[in-house]
């Protein structure tokens, strides 16, 4: 009886073209409208390393100022001093750790015709590409040797080894940044993740950064800061030297602790070693240290906009109002072909097979609103993408996949029988003989 | 056999009760052609309604066949309506979107039938009203006379045992009323029983019997159709 349904349902969707078309329509624009800011929320919300979420801690220790807490309640700082990075990284108590800061550099390409650019750069630590899973498409990041001798070494992102070397392997060759030479002993596959959950202080939807050197070489050649700095107390004079020993804070750190146990261990190391930083004088506060995994740092952070709830509200809100034309427009088609379900009950169609009749019609409406509203859905997205053109991260916020697709028709299909539900009903409680004595 | 007794239909509304049919008492045999004949809104069409299960009565036993339909579900009436009993209704109520093939199709595809059996019957239904070349026209391609054969067709496909035809040739020509009732006779001598509501005499005469109606109940002088009957013979 399906494909029997199906022809009808084609033939009451070709008698009544109009209606049929209103409603296809009235469907589509409420997913469109929904699904935009759905997959808006879906990416921000996103997290980009799933797979060892709960094994990534982001570290902080409360070194603020004693008289104000640096963020209310009581929140600690969002990065760590020179001196607590370092202190912490040294100590390897977890079975990988990083810390890592965003800063400038300038690009001096071999062309002397060429004209040099700034670059962003990430200054981290060894284990940073096998802490959080980062694809190489030739080479590998440096090792732990590399960190401690300063090794001029770089691994460059997909985007950068495609402008400077035309993507092709790369190892072995040399870039030069501010007058240095580094050799290139990496190059990353493509690696966006979405939001940018290894340093939450900037904007969490940049693109990483194309080019990543040694945190130690960083710190030694005393390579400007690209991100946030924040101090409770003066730094004093001394120039780098003296801001390395400030309580000025820059880095972040992570740290892999793979159960329970190994967390409560590193808890208990954090908690040690501010009492000892105590005796020195600092860590005027309370002990305040906190592990927060992947998943509630990017929650902490509120990666996902406030205002973008707000939209996704009023979205929804407008594909109900879509459903409830849905239901008005069903309604009247239903009551219009109210002789037709009569004539059917009367040659032996039960309420059961009248309301298979009409789902499997209003499931093809709904599937032909869904496909068009995933076509209203990209053009809402491009629609997003040209307003805010100047801003490179909001092309990371309106990609569409596949899953987004299968979602909006099937969110389609179940608000089509959604709408369907009540004027099915009504149509199969029609009385027939009253309809069939219409003369 | 259909057997009402006492059979009472009330419409009600919040303010008025209207009794269509009241202490309604009936019994048609196998094989009968039964006219049924009253004045306007006597519950000529209300008893035909209730007859083929298009509603439900207020008061009183309806069986069709030995069975108490008032003890059945929705899903039984309709198959009850679909298996034993075929309509023809004055306005023909052909789906003006399908065929004639498709529309003979309809009572068949809730049956349950194989296509190929359905398209034996199609075809063999169609042939017996003589209608059997226009299978891909559309209603609105076919005449008046036409179109109420092919209802007929479609009330026949599904071989039921009662035929309750309502005012079957009130929106045709006499010429084509003739051969609508040619056509019923027919039918009727090949075995089916026949119920056919009407308000024109002439044509109550053609049935074996006639039932006349009056304020909801089976009235036991129809007068005008004895006196026809009495001045025909």
């Amino acid at each position: 009886m399906f494909r029997y349904y199906m022809r009808l349902g084609i033939l009451s969707i070709r008698a009544n073209p109009a209606l049929s078309a209103l409603m296809v329509a009235a469907i589509a624009i409420g997913i469109g409208a929904f699904m935009t800011m759905f997959t808006i929320r879906h990416i921000m919300s996103g997290n980009p390393i799933a797979e060892k979420s709960d094994q990534l801690y982001y570290v902080r220790v409360d070194n603020w100022d004693p008289s104000e807490p640096y963020d209310e309640p009581n929140e600690p700082p969002e990065q760590l001093t020179y001196l607590d990075a370092t202190g912490l990284y040294e100590a390897g108590r977890a079975s990988r750790q990083v810390i890592s800061f965003r800063s400038m550099r300038v690009m001096e390409p071999d062309d002397a015709d060429a004209k040099p650019s700034q670059i962003e750069t990430r200054a981290t630590t060894a284990d940073f590409f096998a802490m959080f899973n980062v694809p190489f498409a030739y080479g590998s990041g440096w090792d732990k040797t590399s960190d401690d001798i300063q090794d001029h070494v770089v691994v460059l992102g997909q985007a950068m080894n495609e402008q400077l070397f035309g993507g092709e392997d790369s190892v072995g060759k040399t870039v030069t940044l501010n007058g240095e030479s580094y050799r290139v002993v990496g190059v990353l596959d493509y690696w966006s993740p979405v939001p940018l959950f290894y340093d939450l202080n900037n904007n969490p939807y940049n693109e990483p950064a194309q080019l990543f050197l040694p945190f130690s070489v960083a710190i030694a050649g005393e390579h400007d800061s690209a991100g946030n700095t924040s101090c409770w107390k003066p730094v004093g004079d001394g120039g780098m030297s003296a801001f390395l020993a400030s309580e000025c804070i820059r880095y972040q750190m992570w740290a892999e602790l793979n159960s329970e146990a190994e967390k409560q261990a590193y808890l208990q190391f954090l908690d040690a070693y501010v009492e000892e930083q105590k005796l020195v004088g600092r860590f005027p506060r309370e002990l305040n240290n906190r592990l927060d995994n992947a998943e509630e740092w990017m929650e902490y952070n509120e990666v996902v906009d406030e205002d973008v709830g707000v939209l996704l509200g009023l979205a929804i809100l407008f594909l109900v109002v879509c459903l409830l034309n849905t239901i008005g427009l069903l309604l009247a088609k239903v009551l219009r072909r109210a002789k037709d379900t009569s004539l059917r009950r009367a040659l032996g169609a039960n309420k059961a097979a009248l309301f298979s009749q009409y789902f499997v019609e209003a499931s093809m409406i709904g599937i032909a609103g869904g496909l068009l509203g995933i076509f209203m859905t990209w053009l809402g997205l491009r629609g997003i993408e040209s307003l805010f053109i100047e801003y490179d991260f909001v092309s990371k916020l309106v990609q569409m996949d596949w899953v987004m697709m299968l979602a909006a028709v099937a969110l389609a299909i179940v608000s089509s029988l959604s709408a369907a539900l009540y004027p099915t009903w009504r149509a199969c409680n029609v009385t027939p003989a009253t309809q069939l004595r219409i003369q | 056999m259909l057997q009402m007794k006492n059979v009472s239909k009330i419409y009600r509304t919040d303010t008025v009760e209207t009794h269509a049919l009241r202490e309604f008492s009936l019994i048609v045999d196998e094989g009968e052609f039964v006219s049924v004949t009253g004045p306007s809104g006597s519950g000529k069409t209300t008893f035909l309604n209730i007859a083929g299960l298009l509603e439900e009565l207020t008061g009183g036993t309806y069986e069709l066949d030995g069975r108490d339909i008032s003890s059945l579900n929705d899903k039984e009436r309709s198959r009850v309506r679909n298996e034993k009993i075929g309509f023809i209704f004055q306005s023909f109520n052909l789906i003006p979107e399908l065929n004639i093939f498709d529309n003979v199709d309809v009572p068949l595809r809730y049956r349950g039938f194989n296509a190929a059996e359905r398209k034996k019957r199609i075809v063999d239904s169609l042939e017996r009203v003589g209608l059997a070349s226009r299978l891909q026209h559309l209603p609105a391609q076919l005449s008046g006379g036409q179109q109420q054969r092919v209802a007929i067709a479609r009330a026949l496909a599904g071989e039921p045992r009662f035929l309750l035809a309502d005012e079957p040739t009130g929106n045709l020509d006499s010429q084509m009323a003739d051969s609508v009732l040619d056509l019923l006779a027919e039918i009727n001598e090949a075995g089916t029983t026949i119920i056919m509501v009407t308000h024109e005499l002439a044509l109550a005469e053609r049935a074996k019997r006639n039932i006349f109606v009056r304020d909801g109940s089976v009235s036991d002088s129809p007068p005008e159709l004895h006196l026809a009957k009495a001045a025909g013979a």
